[in-house]
């Protein structure tokens, strides 16, 4: 073991996948002599070339529409989004062709890449370059979304969508990138299951269920909760945005009786709001209080300091809404 | 060379005229015959079921363009990968696609390609390089780009070819590909079917470019305008096209001029065009002109007339079994919704 940024995991998880399997290869803006506008494939080009690693103009609906294309032929394509914002440049691509593909020719054809890229506020990016992507994912069958919170998960989770069959959106959060964690060594393989969530802290007053950036600042407001109030939160770490872990979540909240689901991304018709629809649709009886969302409020994210922190749905409005529903 | 135009009323013949046509042998060209009657007998009786009410949604047939099909099916290797438009049936008939499991698909039948979930806009069929009819117009040229890139990855002495229609030049993510497609010098195909209309537009009102063919020229790539209603003419070009591919030197994009006979869609009102105009294309259309050249090469009559009987006979059995066929379990609705 040994400790590593959010950064580095992924650029050891393509590394060694590509080394691993030929059919793997790169393609984006800045990725290759660059090394990538947020350095996470550099040293990449050196290593595999430019056949492999390839550095495109500035047209995301052709590159994404290429990677796909090659993806149908049998490649593993690995597509880089500068800015998770910019997907909607190419969303036909992504949501008629690579998430419809396998369903409308009967299976006869499937897509598998991996699409990943930045996401989300904290940096003063403003509006069209901090959006947070998952829920409007979430809406599309024949599409898988990961979004992972550690070093440990990032690199298990991107070699499992690497070799995944189907489309799958890898979303990294901006401000996890310099966060650290520990890494098997180098070499020593490993994966972590697309669809599956993990306790990252045991509680036993209520769970919140997140995923990404807000996992972090949901286990900062347990702590904060249990040293200021005495109270006892279970995390519950989604990491897959689809497919939902719900049976993680459902034994969670057998313990603790009281549910919150926490992302960055809007929680008007969000992820969250569906994860609390499920518990009321197949498991109501587990919960002794109303269960709850907390997403961004509907509006851009703007640039100044001060507003940013006021619309995003971090540690202080977690912490807000825990003790409300605990009154 | 040429005096090409957008307008409809000028006859697709025009294009090109200088092109050599003798370019096959006549025992090649009676295949194509056969297919291409083929093709216009299976769009004929789709079009008579939609009519009955059998078919629903959306149904593009591609009578008048048989030849951009049946040509450029003589002139590639089944292993080289086709995408097209919703304007596709005639494709992947040519390309070897059972009547049957096609005429099946439109119907959404159980033993359609693709047990009825795609229909008419979405044939394919990967044993046949069938990677993908689309229904968003200009959506499957990146992906043939892709697959060029995958073979050139792989260094597989393998291309790619691209049907779209004059419509999709309108399209931003074709210019994205033609300049990736020429910088890397990919082994990819574009071919144009200009029928000058899309959906119910002329071209020639919506288009500040009156030649297709020019557009690529800006980024260095070659490119004609040529007779598309000539099999001969279109196999030739396409030949050439792929023998370029192959050598590494890069896309052509090839502008095959015709006339689509029948509506955009089943069920158009063709309000649009005169009946003057279409009459007047009739004696340029891609079937005709091929009979009378096989007239003119000494084949006689009564031995196309046996090949036509034989494809009546087919198609006809086609669309019986068809119409008898079992629809999908309807488990099937749920399936294929991820590879797994
Ligand atoms: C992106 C998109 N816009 C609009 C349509 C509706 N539509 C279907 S076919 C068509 C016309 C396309 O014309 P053209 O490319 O010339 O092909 P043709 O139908 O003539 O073969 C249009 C506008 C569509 N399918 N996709
Ligand atoms: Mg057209």
């Amino acid at each position: 073991m040994r400790k590593t940024t959010f950064i580095q995991a992924i650029n050891e998880a393509l590394r060694e996948e590509m080394r691993r399997d030929e059919r793997v290869f790169l393609i984006g803006e800045d990725i290759g002599y660059y090394g990538g506008l947020f350095r996470v494939t550099r040293n990449l080009l050196e290593e595999f070339g430019e056949r492999r690693v390839i550095d495109t103009p500035i047209s995301e609906q052709g590159f994404m529409g290429m990677a796909i294309g090659a993806a149908m032929v049998g490649l593993r394509p690995v597509v880089e989004l500068m800015y998770m914002d910019f997907y909607l440049v190419c969303a036909d691509q992504i949501f008629n062709q690579a998430a419809k593909m396998h369903y409308m020719t009967g299976g006869l054809l499937h897509v598998p890449m991996v699409i990943r890229g930045q996401q989300g506020g904290g940096k003063r990016y403003g509006s069209q370059h901090s959006s947070c992507v998952e829920s409007t994912f979430a809406q599309f069958p024949g599409i898988k979304v990961v979004a992972p919170a550690t070093p440990y998960d990032a690199k298990g989770l991107l070699i499992s969508a690497i070799r995944d069959d189907n489309p799958v959106l890898f979303l990294e959060h901006k401000m996890l990138y310099f966060t650290r964690g520990d890494l098997p060594d180098e070499g020593v393989e490993y994966t972590v299951p697309i669809g599956k969530a993990d306790v990252k802290r045991e509680g036993k007053d209520l769970t919140i269920a997140t995923f990404s950036y807000t996992l972090l600042q949901a286990l900062e407001a347990a702590e904060e909760l249990k040293a200021e109030h005495g109270i006892d939160v279970e995390v519950v770490d989604l990491r897959s945005v689809t497919p939902l872990d719900m049976e993680t979540v459902y034994t969670s909240v057998a313990k603790t009786g009281r549910l919150l689901a926490v992302h960055e991304s809007q929680a008007n018709a969000g992820i969250g709001a569906e994860i609390v629809a499920r518990i009321y649709e197949e498991a109501p009886y587990l919960l002794a209080a109303p269960a709850r969302r907390l997403g961004m409020a509907p509006a851009s994210i703007p640039v100044s300091k001060v507003l940013e922190e006021e619309l995003l749905p971090w540690k202080n409005d977690i912490k807000a809404t825990v003790l409300s529903m605990l009154k | 060379m040429t005096e090409p135009s957008l307008k409809a009323s000028v006859p697709s013949a025009k294009a090109a005229v200088a092109e050599p046509t003798a370019v096959l042998s006549t025992e090649q060209l009676l295949p194509m015959y056969r297919m291409m009657f083929l093709i216009r007998r299976v769009e004929e009786s789709l079009l008579e079921l939609a009519e009955s009410g059998k078919i629903g949604g959306a149904m593009h047939t591609a009578i008048g363009h048989e030849a951009a099909a049946v040509g450029m099916a003589a002139a590639l290797r089944k292993e080289d990968y086709l995408t097209c438009t919703y304007r596709g049936h005639h494709h992947s008939l040519a390309r070897g696609m059972d009547p049957k499991r096609a005429i099946c698909e439109v119907l959404g039948k159980a033993p359609g390609f693709a047990k009825g979930k795609g229909g008419s806009m979405h044939f394919v069929d990967p044993s046949l390089g069938l990677m993908g009819a689309n229904g968003i117009v200009g959506a499957q040229v990146p992906h043939a780009a892709g697959m060029a890139l995958a073979a050139k990855i792989r260094g597989e002495d393998r291309i790619a070819i691209t049907f779209f229609g004059d419509g999709a030049m309108y399209q931003g993510v074709m210019h994205e590909t033609f300049n990736m497609a020429q910088k890397w010098k990919l082994p990819v195909i574009f071919y144009c079917e200009n029928n000058r209309y899309s959906e119910m537009t002329p071209i020639s009102r919506t288009s500040s470019v009156s030649d297709l063919y020019l557009f690529v020229r800006a980024y260095g790539m070659e490119s004609m305008q040529i007779d598309g209603n000539d099999v001969e003419v279109v196999y030739d070009a396409i030949t050439k096209a792929a023998a370029r591919a192959r050598a590494g030197e890069g896309p052509t994009f090839i502008e095959g001029i015709t006339y689509r006979l029948a509506g955009h869609m089943a069920g158009d009102l063709e309000t649009y065009r005169t009946p003057e105009e279409i009459e007047m294309q009739r004696a340029y259309e891609p079937l005709a002109r091929l009979h009378q050249k096989l007239l003119d090469r000494g084949v006689s009559e009564e031995e196309l007339n046996k090949i036509r009987a034989e494809v009546e006979e087919e198609v006809q059995e086609a669309v019986d079994y068809a119409l008898e066929a079992p629809w999908p379990d309807i488990a099937e609705a749920y399936t294929d919704v991820y590879k797994v």
